[in-house]
């Protein structure tokens, strides 16, 4: 079921009652979501991704937009009559009920003609417990469950009723780092297999990246950008979807551009065809720089570090943001650097001009 | 190693000398004083030892008057006050405005002295020469006859008694179970609404299971303290409880003692095992059901 959210907007009011000004936790977030994604919600905590999932769900009422599930408006129908499955950050599984009560739990809510027999009701809990398998542990209570375990047990009571619409909110944050990296495959698995629109929440970038088949990036409410992961990354629309995603982060310095020539401090460093002359701000990814003694950007080399496969050089420059920049070069090029000074060449593709002023990306007239 | 035992035993000296002396030392004194026959405090001096108190108490018609009242007053009082103060606890725990007031307005009972509130019984149900009291003023007005609460019917009696004792101890239920609400995640709610549960299902299958260990704690303490039950009695019908027929167990061992028939403390202390055997008895009855039901 595609998902469609129309100018939405949900506004809470202050909890210092003195103030009067409202807090827009959504601010006008326009979006289809095709049919049979996956979606992740990033941004930084607070930045209104998780009461986006709460006005998906129904559990909160926008203060202005709509929402259609496929064609239907589903604004002011209550969540229970939306058909969404939730799968909550700390899972809230009821704990004084085994895990097949758990995922029966939704089925005994059906009133009427939708209720099922026991039987069916049994069948259809272990269906959905094999699929997230999980199946051999249907005695068991949360309490005798791993993470990971609660987490699939979550998911299964989420779909076992069938929604058109599976909703996770940070779904991984309270794992490990290992069985996140396994439960994040098994998200993606599970989403395949049911071909469920799937929307989930979370603040981890690589999270995002690796599952989701679109990202969109909030802050403070707003959309900053609706993208491929890749593009996300390689493409940002402005300085704050370029510093959130990447890690290491992006380097950033200030820069001026005169004459469609980009520099940083007195150095010419790349030509900018089309750009008018102005400062501006220079983003350039770790990889974007490649060591060579004839680099254009001259810079103080604090140390090298060897991470195996790549080799990350720590250094200085006076118009850089912040304490230290970091590059990861390949190990190779970076054999015979000693502290001191270093010079580098800018990957066109990995720099990225922005506004000094808004942030927004200014583009050359090859589009970079 | 053997110093530092002793020392440990040194700071724990006065705590075991006050225990021992005002504890554990009456607990003895009451088991001894049960089993010595014609005991006579006066003399201090008994005929012989064995289960003779034990049996005059059993087939004493005020001890059994008593036993009868209290359990009445058990069965009747823990069930009503452990629910009434569940519903009140729901309703506080629902209304956002005026909360903090009415949390208030239904703790006070908690904190007002026996006594005090026996006086408002008082003006309520007792019939005095120029008022029936406010309760017969509304059967009247239902078109009723008079009752004597106080001097009145057994039924009526109890009545009194059952309803005094829910309202002095409920309040100390509803603080528990208002905390125990409170502590209830409103994820698992938020969750079950997504699931469209309906509030009754929601009660019966995720508030309830939550609150269940503070129930079970409220009942057996409730089931405690109303066989303890004595100064409620006292403060509607008096203290000679025999003659008004409302005498409880600790009534007993009390007048037993002190009262006007008293000066038996080997029957006050039969008594008082006998009541200790009850309660004990009832309260691990009361235990493995919670334990069998506690799921959590």
């Amino acid at each position: 079921m595609k998902i469609v959210l129309d100018h939405l907007t949900k506004r809470f009011p202050n909890r210092n009652r003195k103030i009067k000004e409202e807090v827009v936790a959504v601010s006008d977030f326009t979006f289809e979501i095709p049919d049979g994604t996956l979606i992740g919600l990033l941004g930084p905590s607070g930045c209104g991704k998780s009461t986006t999932l709460n006005l998906i769900s129904g559990l909160e009422v926008p203060t202005e937009g709509r929402v259609f599930f496929g064609d239907e408006d589903v604004t002011d129908l209550p969540p229970e009559k939306r058909g969404v499955g939730l799968v909550f950050q700390n899972y809230a599984l009821y704990p004084h009920m085994t895990v097949l009560e758990n995922i029966m739990f939704p089925l005994g809510n059906f009133k009427g003609d939708d209720r099922l027999p026991k039987e069916e009701m049994k069948k259809r809990a272990l269906e959905a417990a094999k699929l997230v398998q999980i199946d051999g542990l249907m005695e068991r209570r949360p309490s005798e469950l791993s993470g990971g375990q609660q987490q699939r047990v979550a998911i299964a009571r989420a779909l076992v009723k069938r929604p058109g619409v599976l909703l996770l909110d940070e779904p991984l944050s309270n794992l490990d780092a290992r069985l996140r990296l396994a439960t994040r495959e098994e998200i993606r698995r599970i989403q395949r297999e049911t071909g469920i629109t799937t929307i989930f929440v979370t603040h981890d970038q690589e999270e995002a990246m690796s599952i989701s088949d679109l990202i969109v990036v909030m802050k403070e409410g707003a959309v900053h950008q609706i993208s491929k992961p890749q593009a996300v990354y390689d493409d940002p629309v402005n300085l704050f979807v370029a510093k959130f995603l990447g890690t290491p982060p992006i380097n950033v310095f200030r820069g001026e551009v005169r004459g469609e020539m980009l520099f940083i401090g007195e150095e010419p460093v790349l030509p900018e065809p089309g750009v008018a002359d102005g400062e501006v701000t220079v983003g350039v990814r770790p990889e974007g720089f490649v060591p060579t003694s004839d680099g254009a950007l001259t810079c103080g080399l604090t140390r090298v570090e060897v991470m195996g496969r790549d080799t990350s050089i720590v250094f200085t420059h006076p118009s850089l943001d912040g304490e230290g920049g970091r590059a990861i070069v390949e190990a190779e090029h970076a054999a015979g650097l000693e502290p001191g000074t270093v010079r580098f060449a800018l990957k066109p593709t990995k720099t990225h001009l922005f506004d000094a002023e808004t942030g927004e990306r200014i583009r050359n007239a090859s589009g970079v | 190693m053997k110093k530092q035992n002793l020392k440990a035993w040194l700071y724990l000296a006065p705590a075991m000398a006050f225990l021992g002396l005002f504890m554990v030392y009456p607990l003895v004194d009451v088991v001894v004083y049960s089993l010595e026959e014609g005991y006579n405090s006066a003399s201090q001096s008994y005929f012989g030892t064995g289960l003779y108190n034990f049996s005059y108490v059993l087939r004493d018609p005020y001890f059994l008057q008593a036993v009868k009242n209290t359990m009445i007053l058990v069965i009747i009082t823990v069930p009503v006050s452990t629910g009434l103060a569940l519903l009140i606890s729901l309703g506080l725990n629902s209304i956002t405005a005026l909360k903090k007031l009415f949390q208030t307005v239904y703790f006070l009972p908690y904190v007002t002295n026996t006594l005090a509130v026996g006086l408002v019984f008082m003006i309520l149900f007792k019939k005095t020469a120029y008022s029936d009291g406010l309760i017969n003023l509304l059967i009247h007005a239902f078109g009723g006859p008079t009752v004597d609460f106080i001097d009145g019917p057994y039924w009526a009696k109890m009545l009194v008694l059952c309803i005094y004792t829910v309202w002095i101890v409920m309040p100390f239920k509803v603080l528990i179970l208002t905390g125990a609400l409170a502590s209830v995640n409103p994820l698992y709610y938020s969750a079950a609404k997504v699931d469209g549960t309906s509030k009754a299902r929601i009660f019966w299958r995720i508030t309830l299971p939550m609150i269940s260990p503070m129930i079970f704690y409220l009942v057996i303490t409730g089931f405690i303290g109303a066989f303890k039950a004595y100064s409620d009695a006292v403060a509607l019908f008096g203290v000679d409880l025999n003659a008004a027929g409302m005498n409880t167990i600790v009534g007993y061992v009390y007048d037993m003692l002190y009262g006007n028939s008293g000066g038996y403390p080997s029957y006050a202390s039969a008594a008082a095992l006998i009541l200790f055997a009850i309660v004990f008895t009832i309260t691990c009855v009361n235990l493995l059901i919670s334990r069998k039901n506690a799921r959590v």
